[in-house]
């Protein structure tokens, strides 16, 4: 018996003790990245581009990769959205939801979602040489709104899910047809498109490898579609292995910026989707 | 009767209209419909493009040399159009190794603890770190690997073991993606412990097992296929890892024999050489070719865990 209750107080702080890792590596790397980042923060750092040539220039700030990467993010959320809202729609409206095509569908989105975001820039390196576009700001766009439809298509579908049977039911009994009930459900989940657009918005802002290949980098902030567009991953990416230091500085402060955008998204969309449950129940 | 028979005409007139109505909205109903069958049918070939244009564009370096001894020989000289990709599959296999023995453990005995163990309270601070820490995009866990894992690595770990690391090493690496790692787990093995009905674990407990032994004995054993699903989802998302792993991992292209050699994982591979890739013959069609063998790998490893978990929710539900 002793030794039963040793093994339990054993496990138990074992168990303890692998939270607290767990849980503490999240402080752990946002300490590590406020903790090099504050000194280089300054007004300069988001108000000014990037001067004296990249990868060597000391003066400026990264204010085309902030820029740039609100357009990439942006533009492939909207985009995506146009394609996943009527996605999420027929497989919920017209295809009834719970049967083998839709659930086939299911699947086929989450393994979409598990392909990484290299093969996606690989892929759309592919298609922009194939259409002879160079790396641009809209190759950018194209290749993460591929990255980022899954994740609409999925999480619409799930709110979608949590609208009651009975208002389908009513607006159908009332001879709507199934495009009308649609519009019924649309406007009942608009708090949830809005936590999938944050969610899109924040793998988009965050993604490297997929616009690695696509959207070129450039020290300016892009005016068309076809100018090449710096991102903050991409700036913390080149700038890291720079030997001047101020140059890793701006690595590092686009480092906080990102960080800071990508938490804020992060609890937003948290806070939201609690409200929504809390609405349904 | 003439009153009637304007009755009736009206009656005609209105249900004419009705007809036209109805048959428009039922025209707009199909038009939609058909509309967003495209946009489905098409999102969701997404999966067959990828796989069909990758294919088509390694055909050239598929055409010099075999798939076997593509995936077996080590020398990788571009400039002679040798392309071996073993030492990049056996980066991808240590990274990746190293990233799941530390990670499994751990976020077990972590999802224990979060659904056994852990009162309310703690529970509702714990369940958003690890959401959050979901959130945290690659670059920044690449940044965090060179800035803390690295100097940690050459400094505090190396030492005990060989005589020189410069810290860039496959252990780096499987680090930095056992953390990336982490949420994916814990939030998968914490849904399926959650569904495990409490009769079960009451009826170990009433027999006098403690609660480590239900854990073991009953928890584990009613959880193991979505613990199975929750692990090869994550060695698909480990294989798949770019920037992080490239930025940690010393990028040259020897096959490790030690934690603490550097590695060069597939998509390191990928993402390092775009640049490149259009200038020397046949290499562009090789960095394809890594593309889609990764590809393959992890739709593979992706299908398999999806069908598991559907089936563990499908059981569930009956």
């Amino acid at each position: 018996m002793i030794r039963r209750k040793l093994e339990e107080n054993f496990f138990r702080i074992l168990m303890a003790l692998a939270t607290i890792l767990v849980a503490g590596s999240f402080f752990l790397i946002v300490g590590t990245i406020f903790y090099k980042g504050i000194p280089s923060m300054s007004w300069d750092m988001i108000s000014k581009v990037p001067g004296g040539g990249f990868y060597i220039g000391k003066e400026g700030g990264v204010l085309n990769a902030i820029i740039g990467s609100l357009y990439v993010a942006g533009g492939a959320t909207g985009l995506g959205l146009l394609i996943s809202i009527p996605v999420a729609i027929y497989m919920n409206m017209y295809l009834g939801g719970k049967n083998i095509i839709a659930n086939g569908l299911r699947i086929a989105f989450d393994v979409l979602f598990g392909i990484p975001s290299i093969v996606y820039g690989a892929f759309g390196f592919f298609i922009m040489v194939y259409f002879g576009i160079r790396a641009s700001l809209l190759g950018g766009i194209l290749a993460v709104t591929l990255l980022v439809i899954p994740i609409l298509v999925r999480t619409l579908d799930e709110v979608i899910q949590t609208v009651p049977k009975e208002l389908r039911d009513a607006s159908l009994s009332l001879g709507a047809t199934r495009w009308e009930m649609a519009k019924v459900v649309l406007r009942q989940i608009r708090p949830g498109i809005f936590t999938a657009i944050l969610l899109s918005f924040g793998r988009a802002i965050g993604d490297v490898a997929s616009v690695l290949f696509t959207a070129g980098f450039s020290d300016n902030i892009p005016t068309s579609l076809h100018q090449p567009a710096a991102t903050l991953p991409l700036a913390i990416f080149f700038q890291l292995g720079s030997p001047v230091a101020e140059v890793q500085g701006r690595a590092y402060a686009s480092a906080l910026i990102l960080t800071i955008i990508v938490l804020i998204i992060t609890i937003l969309s948290s806070v939201l989707s609690k409200r929504l449950s809390k609405n349904i129940k | 009767m003439t009153i009637t028979k304007i009755k009736l005409y009206n009656y005609c007139n209105a249900y004419n209209h009705y007809n036209q109505i109805m048959s428009f909205r039922l025209l707009k109903d199909k038009a939609y419909s058909k509309l967003m069958l495209v946009f489905t049918s098409l999102s969701v070939s997404i999966v067959l493009f990828i796989g069909i244009g990758l294919y088509c564009k390694s055909l050239p370096v598929l055409h010099k040399s075999s798939w076997g001894s593509l995936l077996t020989s080590s020398e990788w000289k571009p400039l002679k159009g040798l392309f071996g990709f073993f030492p990049f599959i056996m980066g991808t296999l240590w990274v990746t190794a190293i990233s799941i023995l530390i990670a499994l453990p751990l976020c077990l005995l972590t999802s224990f603890y979060i659904t056994e163990y852990a009162p309310n309270r703690i529970r509702k601070i714990l369940v958003p770190f690890v959401n959050l820490l979901s959130g945290i995009p690659p670059v920044i866990f690449g940044v965090w690997g060179v800035l803390f894992i690295i100097p940690l690595i050459q400094d505090h770990i190396a030492p005990h073991f060989v005589e020189f690391s410069t810290g860039y090493s496959v252990l780096a690496g499987g680090i930095v993606l056992a953390v990336m790692i982490f949420p994916l787990i814990v939030s998968i093995v914490c849904e399926v412990l959650n569904t495990i009905p409490g009769e079960l674990k009451d009826a170990s407990l009433a027999l006098g097992a403690t609660k480590w032994e239900t854990i073991r004995k009953v928890s584990v054993r009613k959880a193991t296929p979505g613990i199975v699903a929750a692990v090869v989802l994550a060695i698909s998302r480990a294989f798949g890892e770019t920037i992080a792993v490239l930025m940690v991992c010393g990028n040259n292209p020897v096959v490790p024999h030690s934690i603490f050699d550097p590695g060069y994982p597939l998509p390191a591979l990928i993402a390092n050489n775009y640049g490149e890739m259009m200038s020397i013959p046949l290499y562009d069609s090789a960095l394809m070719f890594a593309a889609l063998l990764l590809f393959i790998i992890i739709l593979l490893f992706n299908i398999i865990s999806r069908l598991i978990l559907a089936r563990v929710e499908r059981k569930l539900a009956v």
